[in-house]
């Protein structure tokens, strides 16, 4: 049995084609049922995000069983497989391993360490789990990969820090103000960046957003799209104190706001402390504003030097967390193979044991005078003696373990005692565990 | 018994300063907890080695240097552990519990004898006095503690290096405000202390105020806090100036429980002359 995946990602698609091929989340019975009815695949899983299409499942066929799996994502979805597939990437084995547990570790993302990946695909397991589309192996194959992913985000600091811009001025507005829900970002000017950062602040909470720009309509037209308020350039200062976080990017050639300005400005909010984010070029904001007790002052340089600061340590830990993947691949491949062996172990116990019993049952039936003591011993020294000759082939069996031979002593087994060949069952493999 | 007790307590607060030390540097939540619960036996321990030794003695064991830089610690400890669960700043514990680990040291260095309190000593002013005047210490700790954070991550983030140590420390807001809490809780309990003293002052030297040498600086130390607080009430001081002052205040109020006792001019609290010639 294989674990294969097929599938596309930011990586190697762009967003028009991702969104071809996405699944709806609350539609995914149909999807699932269909996986898992097709021929050569057993389990499957399907992860569907905005940045990533992916299919987990298992398959006696690695070769087929890929080719099916992207003839389903294709008819699905209606679109030419011709057209899906360069954009597609497969692994199986080991490869298919590595791959969903980088992912889950947040190690595959657009923004490395980004932590709503795992959430994701711990919902696309329950749906896979909720229509019977996981069995034995992809259940225990996506467990160890939560774990895996939990295990990176507390012994790595690849969570932690942040590598975009606006990103990293969120990040710095919790360290000053902590909550950021009563707090209020003043947008100056327009531009790109700027929306993008207010975006930003909004998502983590912040509660109002006034606009100025020189053009007021513009002002009032970006405001109606926050569901702020707009504000005059002459008034700007009249405002002002009201914002906890202001976020500057004009066009102006020279400084628009001054030490000065800000001292009286936070005088009048009572020395509550105040975040300037000046991202345009060239500056809106003097340098000499951070200098003000209790104002935080950070241009595009300084965001950067964070976001660079962030990235480097990112790298250092991206390692330390290929690190422990690489350690659980290892312990995974072990319990899947000891899970190919096991059926094969089970069934030549059982062969060996049948054996035993009906071997014992025509002795003791013909040796009428045998007393119970005897019985007793007779039974001890058969079972003795098959264990006995289990041993080695058992041993061995379990240890080959990710090794080629497997397949090679599984047949051998299976012909020379005339075992019937069978899925592994969940209750084997907790009996083999004892 | 007691000593098994005091060893015990030192002990731990060794084994949790480590770990919150090791907080430090690798800043787990599980090792947070632990550290917490470490220091939160202590605690316990240490409550249990402190009325041991009230009922073995018969008064607040507050009368010598080993009793009460015990119970400098005890207050430390407690008020600080009301603060972790509060604020949920595990980081705070590496800064304070060092503290209450070299109070207990020092205790450990004076003699555990048990002083004869003359009768005059002996009233419930003991009890009742000592304890607000201690938590009062106590809080003011801690505001120190909040305070070196702060300044240590406002100077991070002015200076634009963010480096681990910053990952680390709560948010400037979070750490502003424990030192706030700390004065808001501290600043009354130094107030009642300092009355209730004068009270027992009436009682036992039949004068509510002698300008003895303890009694003048913690009336300066009362100043400070005032200071603080009237400042941050009214004109918003806060942050920076606030936590320079809350250290200012810190060691005024060291100076104030140890430092009088090395004052040429015998101070009446002064713990050697506690129990000698001096007492009238």
């Amino acid at each position: 049995m294989n674990i294969v995946v097929v599938g596309l990602s930011h990586k190697t698609a762009s967003v028009e084609i991702r969104e071809k091929v996405a699944f709806a989340p609350n539609q995914m019975e149909k999807p699932l049922k269909e996986l898992a009815g097709l021929p050569d695949i057993n389990e499957g899983v399907i992860v569907s995000t905005c940045n990533r299409v992916e299919i987990y499942a298992t398959t006696h066929d690695i070769a087929g069983g890929m080719a099916r799996l992207k003839r389903f994502l294709a008819d699905f979805h209606n679109v030419s497989l011709d057209v899906l597939e360069p954009h597609l990437y497969n692994y199986h084995g080991e490869g298919a391993i590595r791959h969903l547990f980088r992912v889950a570790s947040s190690l595959d993302s657009m923004v490395v360490g980004e932590p709503q990946i795992l959430g994701q695909i711990k919902t696309a397991y329950g749906y896979a789990a909720e229509y019977k589309a996981s069995g034995i192996i992809l259940n225990r194959f996506l467990h160890k990969a939560f774990s895996v992913a939990k295990r990176v985000r507390t012994e790595t600091k690849i969570a932690s820090s942040a590598v975009s811009v606006s990103f990293a001025a969120v990040e710095l507005a919790k360290k000053i103000f902590g909550d950021l829900t009563d707090k209020t970002v003043m947008l100056i000017g327009a531009g790109e960046m700027c929306e993008l950062a207010a975006k930003h602040f909004l998502n983590n909470g912040v509660r109002g957003v006034m606009v100025a720009n020189r053009t007021y309509e513009r002002a009032v037209r970006l405001a109606e799209e926050f569901d702020g308020r707009a504000v005059t350039f002459e008034d700007l200062f009249d405002h002002l104190h009201k914002a906890d976080i202001i976020l500057s990017s004009t066009g102006a050639t020279h400084f628009i706001i001054g030490a000065k300005d800000v001292e009286e400005v936070i005088r009048r909010r009572r020395q509550k402390p105040m975040f300037f984010i000046d991202i345009a070029v060239p500056r809106d904001i003097d340098p000499k504003v951070n200098n003000v007790e209790n104002v935080y002052l950070y241009d595009m340089d300084d965001l950067q030097g964070v976001v660079a600061s962030n990235l480097q340590q990112r790298a250092e830990e991206a390692k330390k967390a290929e690190g422990i993947i690489d350690q659980e691949i290892g312990r995974f491949f072990n319990w899947l193979s000891l899970l190919e062996v096991t059926p094969t172990i089970v069934a030549l116990r059982s062969r060996f044991e049948e054996v035993r019993q009906a071997e014992l049952a025509k002795t003791l039936a013909a040796w009428k005078d045998l007393p119970p003591d005897g019985q007793k011993r007779l039974e001890a020294l058969t079972s003795a003696i098959t264990n006995k000759l289990l041993h080695p082939p058992t041993s061995l069996l379990k240890r080959t373990g990710q090794g080629g031979r497997t397949d090679l002593y599984v047949d051998a087994l299976r012909q020379l005692f005339e075992l019937e060949a069978e899925e592994p069952q969940e209750e084997d493999f907790e009996e083999l565990e004892e | 018994m007691n000593a098994l007790l005091f060893y015990s307590t030192l002990c731990i607060y060794f084994v949790a300063t480590v770990m919150y030390m090791t907080y430090l540097l690798k800043p787990r939540e599980l090792l947070g907890r632990a550290a917490h619960w470490t220091v939160a036996g202590g605690f316990l321990i240490h409550c249990a080695f402190t009325i041991a030794r009230y009922l073995e003695a018969g008064h607040t064991p507050i009368t010598n240097l080993h009793e009460s830089l015990s119970f400098f610690s005890l207050t430390v400890v407690g008020v600080f552990i009301a603060f972790e669960r509060k604020y949920h700043v595990f980081i705070l514990g590496s800064f304070v519990t060092p503290l209450a680990l070299i109070l207990m040291l020092a205790s450990s260095l004076y003699s555990s004898a048990i002083p004869q309190l003359p009768p005059a000593l002996m009233s419930k002013w003991l009890f009742v006095h000592t304890t607000l005047a201690f938590l009062s210490y106590a809080t003011f700790a801690v505001a120190f503690g909040a305070a070196i954070m702060y300044l240590i991550q406002e100077r991070f983030l002015k200076k634009k290096q963010l480096g681990p140590l910053y990952q680390k420390l709560p948010s400037l807001v979070i750490l502003d405000e424990i030192n706030y809490r700390c004065l808001t809780f501290g600043f009354p309990l130094l107030t009642i202390a300092i009355i209730t003293g004068a009270i027992w002052a009436e009682t036992a030297w039949g004068t509510y105020w002698s300008w003895d040498p303890k009694e003048t600086w913690s009336l300066i130390t009362w100043f400070i806090y005032a200071a603080l607080l009237h400042g941050r009430l009214t004109t918003g001081w806060r942050g920076k100036r606030a936590a320079l002052l809350s250290i200012i205040g810190f060691f005024v109020m060291l100076f104030t429980f140890l430092g009088v006792n090395l004052l040429p001019s015998a101070s009446l609290h002064s713990y050697d002359r506690l129990l000698g010639e001096k007492y009238r």
